[in-house]
C-alpha cells in the first residue's frame, strides 16, 4: 500500500522539490495505516520537517516528535537534509531477539 | 561470516557446524527461542518482523565489529522472520575461538547490540486471543 502525497500545496510560486520513500514499520504501520509513502517535500527539507508535516497530516499520535529514522538504510539525526530518491525509514524501538 | 535474516526455521546445530575449524578449541552456540509467557501473559505466538536490507546489513557490520574486537576464528547469525511458534528459535548465534573466553565474550557482545541496534520487530499473541507489539529499545542515532 503506497500512498502518494505532495507537501506542496496547489497554486503556490514554483518550487524546486525532491521526492522521497518513506518506510513505516510495526506500531508507526500501525498508526499511520501505510507501510510506504512517496513524498513530495520542498528542496533542503530535512527529516525534522518530514516528521511534522506527517503529524499534521495524521495526527501528532501517529508518530513521535523525535522517533529513530534511517536514510538509506543507515541510522540518521533528524536535521538531515533529504535528497532526490532518499528512502527514509521510521524506526521504533527495536525488539530482535 | 555467514550473517542473515531467513524466513525458513534454523537449523542451529548445522549453524554449529558451519564456524568450526581445527584451529578453534571452542565452539559456542546460543539459540534465542520463543517462550510461552511474557510479562505474567500466556504467549501462543510471536510475529517478527524486520527492516530486511537494513537488518542484513547491521548483521554484517556486527559480525565484523565483533570479529575484530575478539579473537575469533568464525562468528554466523542467523534471525528469523515471520509466525513463530512457542519453542522454535527466533534468532542463533555460532561463534568458534581458538579460547572459549572470546567465544563467550563475542557471542554475549553479538546478542546485545542485535537487541539495540538491528531493525527487527515482534508482536506477541497471547491465550486469550489479544496480540500487541513488544516494548522495545529505542536505538542510538548518531548526534546532530
Amino acid at each position: 500500500m503506497v500512498a502518494k502525497v505532495s507537501a506542496l500545496s496547489e497554486g503556490q510560486a514554483p518550487v524546486e522539490k525532491v521526492h522521497v520513500r518513506v518506510l513505516l514499520f510495526a506500531a508507526y504501520r500501525d498508526r499511520l495505516g501505510a507501510s510506504e509513502l512517496d513524498l513530495e517535500l520542498p528542496v533542503g527539507s530535512s527529516v525534522t520537517f518530514l516528521i511534522a508535516y506527517l503529524r499534521e497530516q495524521r495526527g501528532a499520535e501517529a508518530l513521535p516528535g523525535s522517533p529513530a529514522v534511517a536514510v538509506n538504510q543507515e541510522y540518521a539525526p533528524l536535521n538531515t537534509v533529504l535528497e532526490e530518491g532518499d528512502e527514509v525509514a521510521f524506526i521504533p524501538p527495536v525488539a530482535g531477539g | 561470516m555467514d550473517c542473515r535474516i531467513t524466513t525458513d526455521s534454523i537449523d542451529a546445530a548445522a549453524l554449529a557446524n558451519r564456524v568450526r575449524k581445527n584451529s578453534d578449541g571452542a565452539v559456542l552456540l546460543f539459540t534465542g527461542v520463543v517462550r510461552d509467557h511474557d510479562a505474567g501473559r500466556s504467549v501462543v505466538s510471536l510475529k517478527y518482523e524486520a527492516y530486511a536490507e537494513m537488518a542484513t546489513e547491521k548483521l554484517r557490520e556486527i559480525c565484523s565489529a565483533v570479529a575484530t574486537q575478539f579473537d575469533i576464528g568464525d562468528i554466523a547469525i542467523v534471525h528469523r522472520i515471520g509466525e513463530l511458534s512457542v519453542g522454535e528459535i527466533s534468532v542463533a548465534i555460532a561463534v568458534s575461538a581458538p579460547h572459549r573466553d572470546a567465544a563467550y565474550n563475542a557471542s554475549r557482545e553479538v546478542i546485545e547490540r542485535l537487541k539495540r541496534e538491528v531493525p527487527i520487530w515482534k508482536r506477541e499473541r497471547y491465550a486469550d486471543g489479544e496480540d500487541s507489539w513488544v516494548e522495545g529499545t529505542e536505538p542510538q542515532v548518531p548526534e546532530a
